[in-house]
C-alpha cells in the first residue's frame, strides 16, 4: 500500500504535480508546446518545469500546432513518452493530420510494429468569454477516430490518476480539459497510484433517472441534482472520466435500476459524444427498461458567441439543465 | 568511395530498380490490390542517402517509398509479401505499398500524406537530441511536400532546437501531374532552405558520387550539433505518379532526355572505368534478379492474414 496524503487542490496544480513527478520517475517524459517554458503555459500548467528540468525537456515551441504534434509522434515512435500542451482545443484542428493520420494510424497501419505513448493535453469550452474560436468541445471529433484514446476528467485527483494513466499508455490519448475546472478544488491524493481508462464513477447514486456526463457539464449537472433533490427527484449522476474506451457497462447497470437515461454534455448536441451513449444504450437488451424517452442536453447548435448574455444563452448552465431535466421528468 | 562500396551500391540501386520493375509487372497482371509509386529513376538518390547512414540513424520515407526500404536493407521478400497483402509481410498486410516500413532498420516508414512524415523524422531527431544520442534522422519528401505547411513548420522548428536531421527533397519534377515550375516561383527548391537559417544545396540526383558527397557533408553537419540541411535532389521517375497513370503531361522527349542519364549507368560506366569487368557487373545484375525472383516466391507462398487479427491491432 502505498502512503499517501490527501489535500485540497485545484485542478490545474494537480496536473502539474502529476506532470512534475511523471517526470522526476521517466526519462523518457517531456513536454513541448507554445508558451510552455518561463511563461509557464497559457493557464499555468506548466509553471516551474523548464526551471526544475530545463531545456530541451521543457519545449517552447513556434506558434505550430502540426509541427509541434508532429514532433511529439516522431519522438514517441522512438519510445519518448512526450507530453504535448495545444493552448487552446480549437488548434487542435491545425493539427488534425498529425493526430488524425499519423499518431492514430501508426501502430495500426505498420502492421503494431511501433506504438505512439503520446499524450496531448488541451484546454477546452467555453463560458469565460473567449467567442468562437477559443470555446469549443469537440471531444467527439477525436471520440470517432479508432486508434485514439479520449480523456476527460472532472475533479483534480482524476486529473492526477487519469494523466498518469494517459502517460503510461503506449496509445495517443487526447487530454481535455475545461478551463472552468482549473479553479475547481477538491481532494488529491500525492500518489502515484493510477487510475485506470475506461472507468467511469457514479458521483450521486439516485432512483428516479441516469445522467451521464463528464468533465466540468458534470459539476453542473450535480448542481442541477442536488437542485432537483430538493424538489423531490433523485437523480444518479454518472460521470464518464474518459470517453473513449467507454464504460458503457456502468451506464447500463445504472440505467437497469432507473429505467430513465440523459446524457448531457457542454458540446453541441448534433453528433455528441451522448447520441452514441444513448444509441448503445437503446441497442441493448437495457432499451426495454426503458420508461420513457431519452434526453439530450448540450449547447445550442451555434458556434459559442462572445457577449455574457449570448454566451450563456448557448452553453449549458445548471439551471438550464435542471429546467430540462425536470421538463422531461414530468 | 573504394570500389567494393560501389559495388554494394551498384547491386542496391539493381536491388531498387528491379523490385520496382517487378511490382510494375504483378500490377498489371493483377496480381496487386490498391495502388503502387514507383522509385524508378530515383536510386541513387535512396542509394546514395541511405548508403551514408550509421546503425541507430532512422529514415522517414514518403509514398514513393519501396526504394527507400531497400536502401536501408530490408527483406525484399517481406517487402514483396506486404505489397501482395500477405500475413508474412513486414506490415503483416495492414500497411500495403504506401505504408512499407522497416523500424528495426531504421525506416520509420512510409506515408501516404505528402509531407506527413517530415514532422515525425524531426520527432525522431529530437529524441536524439533529449537522449544524447549521436545519431541522425533523414526526412525525405517528394517535391509536393515543401509546400505543405506542416513541413514548413517542421524546417523552422528542427533550424531554432539544432536537431541532428537531414531534410531531402526529391525533386521528380512532378508533383502527381503538376510541374514543379507551376508550383514554385523559385528556380531551386533548396533556395528555402535560407528562410530557415540552415545550408541549403540542390544536388545532380542522378549521380550517386554527387548525391553520397552531398549526403555526407549534411549528416556530418547534423551528427556534429551543427543543426539541419536542406538538400535537393534534382531526379525524375520513369514511371507514372501511380498505378496505370500514362503521364501524359510530360512533354514528348523529356523521359528519353532523363534516361541518357540513368542512375544505374552513370555507376557502371564508372565501375567498368575503374577496371570491374563486365563479368562481374552482369552477376551481380544476375544475383539482384535472383534476389527479387526469390521475394517473389516468398510473397507469393504467404498466407493472406486473418481478419481476426485486425481490431485487436487498432490499440497497442
Amino acid at each position: 500500500m502505498i502512503e499517501t496524503t490527501t489535500a485540497e487542490t485545484l485542478f490545474g496544480k494537480a496536473l502539474n504535480w502529476t506532470i512534475t513527478t511523471a517526470m522526476e520517475t521517466d526519462p523518457n517524459v517531456f513536454v513541448i508546446g507554445e508558451d510552455i517554458g518561463q511563461f509557464g503555459g497559457a493557464f499555468g500548467i506548466t509553471k516551474g518545469l523548464v526551471e526544475k528540468f530545463g531545456k530541451p525537456r521543457v519545449l517552447d515551441t513556434p506558434i505550430s500546432e502540426a509541427g509541434l504534434v508532429g514532433v511529439g509522434v516522431g519522438a514517441a515512435m522512438m519510445g519518448m513518452r512526450p507530453i504535448v500542451e495545444i493552448q487552446f482545443s480549437d488548434f487542435l484542428v491545425n493539427a488534425m493530420d498529425q493526430i488524425v493520420n499519423q499518431a492514430a494510424k501508426v501502430h495500426f497501419m505498420f502492421g503494431g510494429n511501433v506504438n505512439v505513448p503520446i499524450v496531448i493535453r488541451t484546454p477546452f469550452g467555453g463560458g469565460v468569454g473567449l467567442a468562437a474560436q477559443h470555446s469549443q468541445s469537440l471531444e467527439a471529433w477525436f471520440y470517432h477516430v479508432p486508434g485514439l484514446k479520449v480523456v476527460a476528467p472532472s475533479t483534480p485527483d482524476d486529473a492526477r490518476g487519469l494523466l498518469f494513466a494517459s502517460i503510461d499508455d503506449p496509445n495517443p490519448v487526447i487530454f481535455f480539459e475545461h478551463k472552468l475546472l482549473y479553479s475547481v478544488k477538491g481532494p488529491m491524493n500525492e500518489s502515484i497510484e493510477r487510475i485506470p481508462l475506461g472507468k467511469a464513477v457514479v458521483r450521486r447514486p439516485g432512483t428516479d433517472a441516469t445522467v451521464v456526463s463528464y468533465s466540468f457539464a458534470m459539476h453542473r449537472t450535480l448542481e442541477a441534482a442536488e437542485k432537483l433533490a430538493a424538489k423531490g427527484i433523485d437523480l444518479e449522476v454518472i460521470d464518464l472520466r474518459t470517453l473513449y474506451p467507454l464504460d458503457i457497462e456502468t451506464v447500463i447497470a445504472s440505467v437497469e435500476r432507473t429505467g430513465r437515461l440523459a446524457v448531457c454534455h457542454e458540446a453541441v448536441i448534433r453528433g455528441g459524444i451522448g447520441g452514441d451513449i444513448i444509441a448503445q444504450v437503446c441497442s441493448s437488451r437495457t432499451f426495454s427498461k426503458l420508461k420513457g424517452p431519452v434526453l439530450r442536453i448540450g449547447a445550442k447548435e451555434s458556434p459559442v458567441p462572445y457577449s455574457p448574455p449570448l454566451e450563456s444563452y448557448v452553453l449549458p448552465s445548471a439551471e438550464h439543465i435542471e429546467s430540462e431535466l425536470q421538463t422531461w421528468l414530468k | 568511395m573504394k570500389t567494393d562500396l560501389l559495388l554494394e551500391r551498384f547491386k542496391m540501386m539493381l536491388l531498387m530498380r528491379r523490385f520496382d520493375e517487378t511490382v510494375d509487372r504483378l500490377y498489371a497482371a493483377g496480381k496487386l490490390y490498391g495502388t503502387i509509386h514507383l522509385y524508378i529513376g530515383q536510386e541513387a538518390v535512396g542509394a546514395g542517402i541511405c548508403g551514408e547512414l550509421q546503425p541507430g540513424d532512422v529514415i522517414a520515407s514518403t509514398h514513393r517509398g519501396h526504394g527507400h526500404n531497400v536502401a536501408m536493407g530490408s527483406d525484399p521478400g517481406a517487402m514483396m509479401a506486404e505489397l501482395l497483402g500477405r500475413a508474412t509481410g513486414l506490415c503483416h498486410g495492414f500497411g500495403g505499398s504506401m505504408h512499407i516500413a522497416d523500424q528495426k532498420l531504421g525506416n520509420l516508414g512510409a506515408n501516404g500524406i505528402v509531407g506527413g512524415g517530415v514532422p515525425l523524422a524531426t520527432g525522431a531527431a529530437l529524441s536524439f537530441k533529449i537522449r544524447e544520442l549521436p545519431h541522425v534522422a533523414v526526412s525525405f519528401m517528394g517535391d509536393g511536400a515543401p509546400n505543405e505547411g506542416c513541413v514548413h513548420e517542421s524546417l523552422n522548428i528542427a533550424a531554432i532546437w539544432k536537431l541532428p536531421i537531414v531534410f531531402v527533397i526529391e525533386n521528380n519534377q512532378y508533383g502527381m501531374s503538376a510541374p514543379v515550375k507551376d508550383t514554385y516561383a523559385i528556380e531551386r527548391l533548396s533556395e528555402r532552405a535560407a528562410a530557415y537559417g540552415m545550408p541549403g544545396e540542390s544536388v545532380d540526383g542522378q549521380d550517386i558520387f554527387k548525391v553520397a558527397e552531398a549526403a555526407r557533408r549534411a549528416i556530418d553537419r547534423a551528427r556534429s550539433g551543427a543543426g539541419p540541411t536542406l538538400l535537393e535532389m534534382v531526379t525524375y521517375r520513369y514511371k507514372g505518379h501511380s498505378r496505370n497513370d500514362p503521364a501524359r503531361y510530360r512533354p514528348s522527349g523529356e523521359l528519353d532526355a532523363w534516361k541518357a542519364r540513368d542512375p544505374i549507368e552513370i555507376l557502371r560506366a564508372r565501375l567498368l572505368q575503374d577496371g570491374v569487368s563486365e563479368a562481374r557487373l552482369a552477376q551481380i545484375t544476375a544475383e539482384a534478379d535472383a534476389a527479387i525472383a526469390a521475394a517473389v516466391a516468398f510473397g507469393e507462398a504467404g498466407p493472406f492474414p486473418d481478419p481476426k487479427d485486425v481490431l485487436p491491432k487498432v490499440y497497442a
